[in-house]
């Protein structure tokens, strides 16, 4: 980001800020950026919002964890076997667009308020793109690698172990990327409609509380949370992918 | 070969029935509590019913409405600046950092704030599916507008185009498949927001109906609720890919 960038955000504070002490505002809504910013100093201080931080991802990498190795599962044997997938087919189209949040008052029913639930919720909002990534990833390799496994004598798992995978582990990858943006989109969610924990339900907090600066600061954090993810995603994607290509073939 | 894949599909349809026949076994013999999962009959009764006296009706019209004026307003306002933001490269280097610095902002964090503005109104929810739904189309429009091939800028340059029929005759069509493949992910975006603000608002709308039907324990109904909304999110996505089969006609003849 260049100089020319910062001018905006930077003059929109800097305007809120004089307007904040020349006419000194009494609201529930808006609150003065240096309030704001010692809220979330005060908040990263005392270790509340590092706690949220945590419950939020937490929760958002368990559901990654549990509906990114469902969907990696279920698309390896899809991807594989041919006539199970196109026997399938219609049911998960017919799932497959439900609405993560529209699963939300079922699973409050089964699992509760608290982690299982936002964890189920974050797995069934991923669960999809992974397996529709993967079983595209398992049914575009190279069939003569699949011979090759056959001529091999290989077992099944063995065959899976040392052929498929590999070969199918970059666009795997990719979509658990993918995966991981969603989980931490739907955690948050979760939070804010429901769920008593994390930053989506610190936001909710503030705003019945009427603390626009609590409120904001929680914003704040959130963007510099939501922008370091993706930032780390993104670096730990392109070192993967990097590595996969010393040792997987070159296209 | 189509009659084969004709099959295929019959052979899936059958199997879709045979887990809902599943479903129907499961809980016929109690192996999960009917609270929780509500045989299929049931569900469908629910459905039923709640078309018959209105009500389901009445909150699937509502939600939809909302889904729709939201999308529609974080198209307008997403292509409009992703227009802009396209062509010039003023609001390239002046605006372009800010909105980066906003999007990784998941799309529900603009709730609370939104209810702080609006209360628990249908302006808060229309202001948060237009924010959160915006990010897409915007993008890819700015993306798209950008990514004018150079002959054609050319061609623009020799012809003396003005900025708007520029962006009329030119860009904005060469942006067309970006902008609907960012209106189809918008389209998600608002149906998700839609849902939550319309489980904290407890306006009319599918949202409340399946957060009411859980809280009372109707798992019938809310089964009802999920389907609806389930064959929403199947008919838009279907409906967007036929609009865009139809506006991208044009690309196949080339």
């Amino acid at each position: 980001m260049n100089w020319r960038g910062a001018i905006l955000p930077v003059s929109v504070i800097a305007a809120a800020q004089f307007a904040a002490t020349t006419y000194g505002i009494q609201s529930d809504a808006l609150a003065s950026p240096v309030e704001i910013l010692a809220s979330l100093l005060q908040a990263l201080a005392d270790g509340s919002m590092i706690r949220a931080t945590l419950e939020t991802l937490g929760a958002a990498l368990g559901g990654l964890l549990v509906g990114g190795s469902a969907g990696i599962l279920a698309g390896i044997v899809l991807g594989l076997s041919g006539v199970l997938n196109r026997l399938m087919t219609v049911s998960i189209e017919l799932v497959r667009p439900v609405p993560s949040v529209a699963i939300i008052p079922l699973f409050m029913l089964v699992f509760g308020l608290g982690f299982r639930l936002e964890i189920a919720v974050v797995a069934f909002g991923v669960v999809w793109t992974v397996l529709v990534l993967t079983r595209a990833a398992v049914a575009g390799i190279e069939p003569r690698l699949l011979e090759v496994a056959r001529v091999l004598g290989m077992s099944r798992a063995q065959a899976i172990w040392k052929i498929v995978l590999p070969s199918a582990l970059p666009r795997i990858f990719v979509a658990l990327r993918l995966a991981a943006t969603v989980s931490l989109i739907v955690a948050v969610t979760v939070e804010v409609a429901v769920n008593p924990l994390g930053l989506g339900y610190g936001m909710q907090i503030a705003q019945q509380a009427l603390r626009p600066e609590w409120m904001f600061a929680y914003l704040v954090w959130l963007i510099i949370v939501g922008w370091s993810f993706n930032y780390l995603l993104v670096r730990i994607e392109g070192i993967v992918l990097r590595r996969m290509n010393f040792t997987g073939p070159r296209r | 070969m189509r009659q084969r894949d004709l099959l295929w599909g019959l052979a899936s349809v059958c199997f879709a029935a045979l887990l809902v026949f599943l479903w129907h076994l499961i809980s016929a013999y109690r192996l999960v509590a009917p609270v929780f999962l509500p045989p299929p009959l049931a569900a469908f009764n629910a459905l039923a019913n709640g078309f018959e006296d209105g009500r389901l009706a009445s909150a699937t019209a509502e939600t939809l409405e909302r889904i729709f004026l939201g999308w529609l307003l974080a198209s307008v306002l997403g292509i409009m600046v992703g227009a802009w933001i396209g062509i010039s490269a003023f609001a390239r280097n002046y605006v372009m950092p800010t909105l980066e610095l906003l999007r990784p902002l998941p799309a529900s964090a603009a709730i609370p704030v939104a209810i702080t503005f609006f209360g628990l109104s249908d302006a808060m929810v229309l202001a948060s599916v237009g924010f959160g739904a915006v990010w897409p189309m915007l993008l890819a429009t700015a993306y798209g507008v950008a990514a004018v091939d150079v002959r054609l800028v050319e061609v623009s340059r020799m012809l003396r185009l003005g900025r708007f029929s520029y962006l009329r005759i030119i860009a904005l069509p060469n942006a067309l498949p970006d902008i609907l493949s960012g209106m189809r992910v918008g389209l998600v975006v608002a149906l998700i927001i839609t849902i939550v603000g319309e489980m904290l608002t407890s306006r009319t709308g599918l949202g409340q109906w399946i957060m009411l039907a859980a809280r009372s324990f109707r798992s019938a109904d809310l089964f009802a609720g999920i389907v609806i909304l389930g064959l929403i999110g199947l008919a838009s996505a279907l409906m967007l890919s036929q609009i865009e089969r139809w506006l991208l006609r044009w690309r196949l003849q080339a």
